[in-house]
């Protein structure tokens, strides 16, 4: 009997299984390590990524997003929870290694975890083990009664998730409920053999397990003790192996993820790794067609998703009825792999994606406005993907018709309007706009700050108004400055994010020989596309500024006063343009201008910041057709509503046109407005010629 | 199969402001960007179609100068699978039925099967499809847009008034007109242009193709061009006030009353 053992160790009971859990180790290893690599073979065909520079940012990435769990306090209730249960699992890991090793060596004890640290950890994950317990019920309840919105998955995407959700929540809950009874069971053992008993901790999983445990002979006590370890052992290989298989994967790939991740905002991957764009001409194909023409970290990404729903329920296109939704982009992906690079069988692959499990719409629907991106607690990269997507997708001619037209005119004409190059300084040239404000026309090395107007701000009639106002600041703030003219063309912003990769290219180098051949030495620009592009897309470029950047700065240096508003019955709010704020972290900037102007009262809006929504989307978004319910314009400017606004204030003539669009099909015209934080500034400001006036008035006086 | 396509250089009207030039007989040139005929861009993508389709060689013919070798690189990229320049200072002011016989002239030359024009040029009258088709004595349609390949023969539908279609049963080889809308052209990029930039593009003069001299030029044309208007801008619009329901109301009128809605 094995009761009559009497074991110097309780663990001895297990000694009759020691060969049952050695096969059960080696099995379940193997296993794990089988799928693993069977795991591993797609993205070793994959496409190169270079991401083993800057280690010391990486490693503090990981601190921050992995160990820090950094992103998932955004969402309050379920981000509290997995930080509960990521620290359980932490603190667990080195419990249910020795717990493992136990079976087989009975009297391991992990290293550096005897005497009172042994104690003060055991206690310290007797609790682990509960309150990770503990999580698992309040989210199996959450899952089949609350039912969160954000976890539903639409028909077109295939069934629901919750069964899979709810069994491992179940796994993890029994293996709790194993360890716990199984520490529970030795303690109770030692009791009643009058041994050295171990203290578990009060009102733990274990403490209530003894307790009930406490008056059953030791005979059963041996076969509890030894079925919890069977049931734990069994459990967490299962576990380890299943994991492979769905959601769960995470749990071994999120480190890589983490550590792998894009450190640069912003930017976009080129179109091949290591290919330098002079020698882009000799790469077959561009962009991802297959799924192998996805690079492996994109591809650990697929693996890493853990179906939160965070990208999907922060992402303007789903919001209103694109058929995209990041989250299925990249489960779909990741079921693709699993599909195609089965655990058993052949690995079957080089199928387009386009039109099996990707349509064009959804891909052509993301404004790459990055709300996805700040939003996952993994750091999964989508904007990279959805622009290598449609770069395959230029490649093989698939693109909308009405994107043709506009792609085709930036070619011939530098702008999407087709409208003729020589008329792009048209704005500054009418009613001697020029002279009045020191604006020149560069032809040669005579301004120090180069105003990049960009497409939109040059022809359209309404954005012009932008174009002015920041010539008027920028003389007003005294900078010796000038505007291409003819001679710039599109930033090629959105052409690049549209996947036009050569025609981008066409456009940087033509405006950077431009931009050299000024002689000037700093850019300032009004429009944030603009901004991204010279910033993080164009290389040997001087310097570039957004406006607000600039205003703030001479807000702050006392060189622009504001006069007070007019009217104090007006409320503003501060929408943020993507490209400004989420890309490139630009949000006090604008808000310190807003809040420097006398007697104007600002409100936040619900969404604002990095949580900020989407207008609509920029540039060549402008032109394409989207197949959806509502505007994105149209709730934001419901969200500007609800904050209680009735002045939208934003800064960028792609947030001005959909917002000015929005109003109206809300039908919210006597509600709302909207107005370019340069117009603002431009209205309010003490122009110069009124402060030389001050200045002689004074010193006259 | 063995497919023709017809297509020609314009000045592309969304890229560019005409002006009449000083003479008043003819648009300003100077600074115009130029495209394909966007009529004749759908006869090369239906072509295309129809070759992945059934397989066969598409070949895409112009008549022009050396400067016209831009759209037929862009077919070629598009995946035309080659490409034929016809130039010749004999053919400049040529009316339709002088290109009509320089291009009849070419299909003699060749075999195809079918050939294919754009509904007509951005410039142009519509009338080189059909003269075409005449000179070679094939059955000719029109405003067609859509073709379904049969034994020896195809089944094409045509675009009538009010957008109704009619079905009509062709024999080949035959010429058609394709309407725009019958499919939707792939895109070609600056990539792709690139790529195909050492494919060569034969050039073939008058006496190349064999074409009748005296039809052709200047001399041979019997329709000229004497004067060129421009349109001038009008004041119709009408701004309809009121609330939207008002105005959508108003709107409704306003189409049916002119014969825009039954």
């Amino acid at each position: 009997m094995v009761g009559i053992y009497l074991p110097a160790q309780i663990t001895d009971w297990l000694v009759p299984g020691r060969s049952l859990f050695l096969t059960i180790h080696v099995v379940g290893v193997a296993c794990f390590a089988y799928i693993v690599a069977r795991r591993l073979v797609p993205l070793v065909r994959a496409q190169r990524d270079f991401r083993f520079d800057r280690p010391l940012t990486r490693v503090g990435s990981v601190l921050k997003f992995w160990l820090g769990q950094w992103k998932h306090p955004r969402y309050k209730f379920a981000g509290t929870i997995h930080v509960l249960i990521f620290a359980g699992f932490i603190l667990l890991a080195a419990r249910a290694f020795s717990v493992l090793i136990v079976g087989v060596s009975g009297n391991f004890v992990m290293p550096g975890l005897s005497g009172r640290t042994g104690h003060i950890y055991d206690i310290v994950t007797d609790y682990a083990a509960t309150v990770v317990f503990l999580c698992m019920v309040v989210l199996a309840i959450r899952r089949l009664v609350f039912k969160p919105a954000r976890y539903a998955v639409p028909a077109k995407y295939g069934q629901g998730h919750t069964a899979d959700a709810v069994f491992l929540l179940g796994l993890i809950a029994t293996l709790m409920v194993a360890d716990s009874l199984f520490a529970a069971s030795n303690a109770a053992g030692h009791a009643q053999q009058g041994q050295t008993v171990e203290t578990l901790a009060v009102l733990s999983l274990p403490w209530m397990f003894k307790i009930l445990l406490g008056s059953i002979t030791l005979t059963t006590l041996s076969v509890v003790n030894v079925t919890a370890y069977l049931v734990h052992e069994v459990t967490f290989y299962f576990l380890l192996c299943y994991r492979p298989f769905g959601i769960q994967f995470h749990v071994e790939t999120s480190l890589f993820s983490v550590y792998f991740a894009k450190l640069d905002r912003g930017t976009l991957k080129p179109v091949r790794w290591g290919v330098p764009d002079e020698s882009l001409d000799q790469v077959k194909s561009f962009g991802v067609k297959t799924f192998e023409d996805f690079t492996w970290k994109h591809m650990l990404d697929f693996y890493s998703c853990a179906d939160c729903g965070r990208c999907a329920d922060n992402c303007p296109a789903n919001a209103v009825g694109r058929p995209l939704a990041p989250r299925f982009l990249t489960i779909k992906a990741r079921d693709y792999a699993f599909q195609h690079y089965p655990v058993f069988g052949k690995a079957q692959n080089h199928e387009p994606l386009i039109g099996t499990i990707y349509s064009e719409d959804e891909i052509w629907s993301c404004t790459t406005c990055g709300a996805c991106e700040e939003e996952c607690p993994l750091l999964v990269e989508y904007i990279d993907k959805i622009v290598d997507l449609r770069r395959g997708m230029i490649d093989d001619g698939n693109v909308p018709q009405s994107l043709q037209k506009p792609l085709k005119a930036l070619e011939n004409r530098g702008n999407p309007y087709g409208k003729m190059e020589k008329k792009r300084a048209d704005w500054a040239k009418a009613g001697g706009f020029q002279q009045s404000c020191g604006l020149k026309i560069l032809d040669g090395k005579n301004a120090d700050t180069l105003y990049f107007v960009d497409s939109i701000t040059s022809y359209d009639d309404r954005m012009q108004s932008i174009g002015r106002a920041t010539a008027r600041i920028l003389d007003d703030v005294g900078e010796n400055f000038g505007i291409l003219g003819a001679a710039e063309k599109d930033s090629g912003h959105e052409v690049r994010r549209f996947g036009e990769e050569m025609l981008f290219q066409a456009l940087r180098d033509h405006n950077t020989g431009a931009i050299k051949a000024s002689g000037v030495a700093r850019i300032v620009t009004s429009d944030p596309h603009a901004y991204n592009a010279l910033k993080h897309d164009y290389k040997d470029v001087p310097p570039v500024e957004h406006i607000s950047q600039v205003i703030a700065r001479e807000v702050k240096g006392g060189n622009i006063q504001f006069r007070p508003l007019e009217s104090e019955q007006n409320v503003y709010t501060y929408h943020d343009p993507c490209y400004l704020g989420r890309h490139n972290q630009v949000y006090d900037d604008p808000r310190s201008v807003l809040d420097a102007i006398p007697g104007l009262k600002r409100v936040e809006m619900k969404r604002s910041r990095d949580r900020s929504f989407c207008c609509g989307g920029g540039g060549l978004m402008l032109f394409y057709e989207p197949k959806e319910e509502q505007r994105m314009g149209v709730l934001r400017v419901r969200m500007a509503a609800e904050a209680g606004a009735n002045v939208m204030v934003t800064a960028c003539p792609f947030c001005m046109v959909n917002i000015e669009d929005a109003i109206k099909v809300a039908g919210m015209e006597e509600k709302m407005s909207v107005m370019d934080l340069t117009e603002l500034v431009d209205q309010q400001i003490v122009h110069k010629a009124r402060k030389e006036e001050l200045e002689t008035a004074t010193c006259g006086g | 199969m063995k497919i023709l396509v017809c297509a020609r250089r314009v000045p592309d009207t969304s890229e560019n402001e005409i002006e009449i030039n000083g003479a008043g007989n003819d648009i300003e040139r100077d600074e115009l960007v130029y495209s394909i005929n966007e009529p004749d861009n759908y006869a090369v993508e239906e072509a295309l179609q129809i070759r992945d389709r059934i397989g066969g060689d598409v070949t895409v013919v112009t008549i022009g100068g050396e400067d016209d070798d831009e759209i037929l690189r862009r077919e070629l990229a598009m995946g035309a699978n080659q490409a034929v320049l016809i130039s010749d200072d004999a053919f400049s002011g040529s009316d339709g039925r002088g290109i009509a016989a320089v291009l009849a002239a070419f299909v003699k030359k060749g075999h195809y099967d079918l050939i294919l024009t754009g509904v007509q040029a951005e410039d142009g009258a519509a009338q080189v499809g059909g003269m075409l088709a005449a000179m070679l004595d094939y059955p000719f349609a029109s405003l067609v847009n859509s073709i379904a390949v049969e034994d020896g023969k195809l089944r094409v539908s045509r675009e009538i008034e009010s957008g109704n279609r009619e079905i009509n049963e062709i024999d080949l080889p035959c010429v058609l007109s394709i309407q725009t809308g019958i499919n939707e052209p792939r895109y070609v990029g600056m990539r792709g242009i690139r790529q195909v930039a050492s494919l060569p593009i034969p050039v073939l003069g008058a006496s190349d193709v064999g074409v009748d001299q005296a039809t052709v030029g200047e001399a041979g044309a019997r329709v000229k061009r004497v004067d060129y208007f421009v349109p001038v801008l009008s004041k119709g619009a009408q701004i309809l006030h009121g609330s939207r329901e008002e105005n959508a109301d108003e709107v409704l009128e306003l189409v049916a009353a002119k014969g825009g809605l039954k």
